[in-house]
């Protein structure tokens, strides 16, 4: 007769001393992990309640200006540096995690209209309503009174935008005309002209470097090539266009703010209708900017709150707002993906996680795994209506909770208006336009 | 003499001359040794295809299917091809995670125990004595026998099988750890005991007295007196809902959730005086026993049953479901013993006679059934549907068996009888590997509260108890059908009554006769309207269904000389 039977050694099961971890053993096997769908729906919805929970996207705000703030530069290799140009002139440099400004000075007569950052980072342009562009150090000078622009060129016309090769030292500037200039000379290389109009942004392609596009007044969007002579193409739309942003990772597609409260993403080898239409603002949509993953997009809008969109997605997933907050005019996404800048009308600049929920600073990787997790979860249960819901929820303040019923009705009546009409009209005489065929009315090469 | 210059290879004899390298640097310009040219044959790219399943022939394929969640999908209609890669690439992981599930079965330690008898013998002759002397001390310890003056006993051992509850009809209840032999308390509460559970923790459980069901702490102090729950027979705890289950002598089923203290469900079975009563462990769902043979499987949320099922066709005695929840064994007063395929409900998968009807039946984790009949219990631990039964092991109690059990994660089966207590050793019955997240016997007090936490985080609401708890994550048919269900009776719609009631302005102006016109106007109105919107949305179903491109119709619309003999429609 041979037994065998179960016999734990507790030394195989426990810890010895306190500052071991648990041993933990683990038996996969599905028939001892019961009811394994109903308990990760529950897993699911906790994660999403969680989410909810934690998610308190405001880092902080930088003060210091003395009047609205009107844009930001963006450093391209110091994740640590932020300038921003305000109505009066000013210039501040801020160190983002002591949320302290280190520079300032009064750069221009007006407002600042634009700074961008040179490639190799080392100074900066800002332009502004006195026509001039300046170009500083990107270091902060020994004394504070030497802060002298290294260079200062005057423009013929009045400029209102600025941007900067990836590359090489040549930047465009836009105005009553668009110049591309050499950093090194004081004439510009080429003015490039389509009709009297003034471009209100000019930006660089990220990747197709010497392609860049501008907005301008007369609701069109305008591309140009750097080599070339000519602009290249035109297309306008139905309104105007307040700031242009194109995609960090797909070279042909850019995105658009509009006045009409709408954002438009197209793609530039087909630009007869956008891609896609992005919804969600209840007024003029002022800024935009591009996470470098080029998987989203934040905006700042007139109606006081910044949005965070998916490219492909026609309605924001995500809705920052404060009581204090008034009219966004600028909006940035930092190079690492992380943050969210916002300047406002009321001096301030806030910063924003970018994803509301995530826990800052260093994860362990125990954390890291059931932040992993949970993600997975919620992706899995996403469509589940009481999961959906929770996921989708956010307060919005009343203004634009209002501004959207009206909005909806204002959409309904026209739909129904519309419809009416087809059904008392000649079969085919009013044939059914999709929203994207209307955006654009025009396309000149 | 061939004049043409011969090409000069690395692997031909070279001239003194020539088979000088030239070097490029300096440094290995002072190199003396040959210098051998080795061609590298650019490296070629293979492109994995996808597979359909798991191509590692080293794993054992019924492994791999008992971790398999099913068949996988080969992206056959998925509409576009992004999708369709989508679908692939899960696969991909899905695989790969059941690869290492398989894989983790080494890293298991424990031995599942056995006996094997020699020529000659028979396993159903070992008594307990045998086994003790032929295992180790630790082990030897597990058998043991409690004297108890205070029977019928019942007993209940906790989820990770560590600690052991008693109780006695005559009020007598004693909590410990019985592996340690730590006794917690004995208490007498000088009342009936009907039953007895522990709560989701060791420091809690529930006694279902003559009356009301009170909740005492593993120091024996009265925590809490549920008066709702009166007349209890039987408790039933179900670990993951969080939901203490009792079954009263007026019918009635009631549920209480021990996380919040409400009920969340309680209402008349209908079935007379419950006496016998076991959980589902897949799904929770609650097995009723009745006396007319049949039994009925309950939720707390639905007032009648899920299902019913016909087992004998004298009273039940006795009923026990395997850990899996997919085996319910029934016994009857008829002396039989039937095995049902609880998900199927269509007749029994074998059906065995007794010499003496069967009191109570338990089964462990790994299959092994108990049964009980007046002083003997016998245990067969083969799947009785599967060979020709055999007692497996045979244990003799001094007094009637009033309950049995087996203790989870252990080879070993409590019966309490009117006299005491026996801890019967079953080599070969319990679970030798556990999970330390599921259930860990050796759980420390910190682990444990840890455990408490999460387990009420995922505490599983009362509503998900049904009969297939995995329907959340399957595709919501039942809505589609749904929706081409009312697709379908828009053809079959009656117009709605109109109930018109004129206006009447004026009193003395326009008789009755004027108000039945226009009532009839507004009605054929009514009508007309309801039908013409009827046949726009008729239209539009017939419009939105497409006829596929190999269908070819019955009768086409092309005359035919043989349409002559068609009937004529007027």
């Amino acid at each position: 007769m041979k037994v065998k039977i179960i016999s734990r050694n507790p030394d195989d099961y426990m810890r010895e001393t306190k500052n071991e971890l648990h041993k933990v053993k683990r038996n996969y096997d599905p028939d001892l992990h019961p009811m394994e769908a109903t308990r990760e729906y529950v897993r699911a919805l906790n994660a999403t309640k969680l989410e909810r929970v934690f998610a308190k996207p405001f880092v902080g705000n930088l003060d210091g200006h003395r009047d609205g703030v009107s844009v930001f530069g963006k450093h391209p290799s110091h994740l640590s540096t932020l300038c921003s140009g305000a109505y009066n002139g000013e210039v501040r440099v801020w160190d983002l995690p002591s949320r302290q400004s280190t520079r300032n000075f009064i750069a221009h007569d007006g407002f600042v209209r634009g700074i961008c950052y040179t490639n190799r980072g080392d100074r900066f342009i800002t332009i502004g309503d006195d026509k001039a562009i300046k170009f500083w150090n990107a270091e902060k000078p020994e004394d504070e009174e030497d802060e002298e622009p290294i260079n200062t060129i005057l423009s013929r016309t009045s400029i209102h935008g600025i941007s900067h090769h990836r590359k090489s030292n040549i930047y465009a500037t836009s105005g009553e005309v668009c110049y591309i200039w050499d950093e090194t000379r004081s004439e510009p290389l080429k003015t490039l002209k389509w009709g009297v109009d003034t471009l209100h942004s000019v930006s660089f392609n990220q990747v197709e470097t010497s392609l860049l596009a501008a907005c301008a007044s007369d609701r069109s969007i305008i591309f140009y090539d750097q080599r070339e002579v000519k602009p290249l193409r035109k297309v306008i739309l139905t309104m105007k266009s307040n700031k242009l942003a194109w995609n960090p990772q797909q070279a042909f597609n850019f995105t658009v703010a509009n006045e009409d409260f709408n954002l438009y993403t197209f793609d530039t080898r087909q630009l007869k209708n956008p891609i896609k239409i992005h919804y969600d603002h209840v007024s003029a949509v002022t800024d935009v900017d591009y996470s470098p993953t080029g998987k989203e997009f934040v905006t700042g809008s007139y109606d006081k709150t910044v949005r965070i969109y998916e490219i492909h997605k026609s309605h924001s997933r995500e809705i920052y707002h404060t009581k204090r907050m008034q009219r966004v005019v600028c909006v940035g996404w930092s190079y690492d993906s992380k943050y969210v800048f916002s300047g406002s009308d009321e001096m301030n600049i806030r910063l924003w996680k970018a994803k509301a929920h995530e826990k800052l600073g260093v994860a362990r990787p125990r954390e890291k795994a059931n932040f992993n997790y949970q993600e997975a979860l919620k992706e899995k249960y996403a469509a589940h209506p009481q999961i959906r819901k929770i996921a989708r929820h956010r307060h919005v303040p009343r203004h634009v909770y209002n501004a959207q019923n009206k909005m909806r009705k204002i959409k309904d009546k026209e739909q129904k208006k519309e419809g009416n009409i087809r059904k008392h009209s000649k079969p085919g005489t009013k044939p059914f336009v999709p929203a994207k065929r209307k955006t654009v009315i025009k396309e000149e090469v | 003499m061939d004049k043409r210059k011969k090409t000069k290879r690395y692997l031909n004899e070279v001239d003194e001359e020539q088979g000088k390298t030239k070097l490029k640097t300096i440094k290995k310009a002072n190199f003396n040794g040959d210098i051998i040219k080795v061609e590298m044959k650019p490296m070629k790219y293979k492109k994995k295809k996808f597979q359909g399943k798991i191509k590692n022939s080293s794993l054992d394929p019924d492994i791999i299917k008992k971790y398999s969640r099913g068949k996988q999908i080969t992206g056959k209609g998925v509409r576009t091809n992004f999708f369709k890669e989508k679908v692939k690439r899960k696969e991909v992981v899905l695989e790969y995670a059941t690869e290492q599930a398989v894989r983790s079965e080494v890293l298991r330690n424990e031995i599942e125990g056995f006996i094997q008898a020699e020529d000659g013998e028979r396993t159903s002759d070992f008594r307990q004595k045998d086994i003790i002397e032929n295992v180790d001390i630790t082990s030897a310890s597990k058998n043991f026998n409690l004297k108890l003056d205070f029977g019928p006993y019942k007993h209940n051992y906790t989820k990770n099988g560590r600690h052991l509850l008693l109780g006695g009809k005559r009020g007598h209840v004693a909590a410990f750890d019985w592996i340690a032999k730590r006794l917690h308390c004995e208490i007498n509460v000088m009342e009936e005991v009907t039953d007895i559970s522990w709560l989701h923790i060791e420091t809690m459980f529930a006694v279902a007295q003559k009356k009301w069901v009170y909740f005492y702490d593993n120091q024996g102090t009265e925590m809490h007196c549920v008066k709702r729950l009166f007349d209890v027979n039987l408790l039933e705890f179900l670990p993951y809902h969080f939901l203490l289950a009792a079954a009263s002598r007026q019918g009635f089923l009631s549920w209480l959730d021990v996380s919040i203290g409400g009920l969340v469900g309680h209402y008349n079975s209908n079935l007379g005086d419950i006496r016998i009563m076991r959980q589902n462990p897949s799904n929770g769902v609650l097995c009723v026993g009745g006396g007319k043979g049949v039994v009925s499987l309950w939720s707390p949320k639905e007032r009648e049953p899920l299902a019913k099922l016909l087992c004998h066709s004298t009273p039940i005695s006795s009923l026990a479901l395997n850990s899996t929840g997919q085996q319910l064994v029934t016994s009857g007063l008829d002396n039989s013993v039937k095995i049902w395929d609880i998900r199927k409900l269509n007749g029994s998968l074998a059906i065995y006679k007794f010499m003496n009807p069967i009191s109570h039946i338990d089964i462990s984790h790994k299959g092994t059934m108990a049964f009980s009949m007046g002083k003997t219990c016998h245990i067969y631990n083969k799947k009785l549907y599967e060979d020709q039964p055999q007692i497996y092991l045979r244990h003799k109690s001094d007094c009637n068996i009033q309950d049995i059990g087996f203790c989870p994660y252990e080879d070993v089966l409590g019966i309490s009888s009117n006299t005491g207590f026996d801890s019967v050793l079953v080599p070969g019955s319990g679970l030798g590997n556990f999970d330390s997240f599921e259930s860990n016997p050796f759980q420390t007090k910190s682990q444990r509260r840890e455990n408490e936490v999460h387990a009420l985080m995922e505490k599983v609401p009362a509503e998900f108890i049904s009969l297939d708890p995995s329907t959340i994550a399957g595709v919501d048919v039942q809505t589609l059908h749904d929706k081409i269900e009312a697709k379908k009776s828009l053809f079959y719609l009656k117009p709605p009554k109109v109930d018109f009631k004129s206006r009447r302005k004026m009193k003395g102006k326009g008789g009755s006769v004027n108000a039945a016109k226009n009532k009839q106007i507004a009605k054929n109105l009514a009508r007309k309207e309801f039908i013409q919107d009827v046949r726009s949305k008729k239209k539009k179903v017939i419009s939105s269904h497409k006829v596929s491109e190999d269908f070819i119709p019955l009768e086409s619309n092309k005359s035919s000389v043989l349409d002559r003999f068609n009937k004529k429609i007027k």
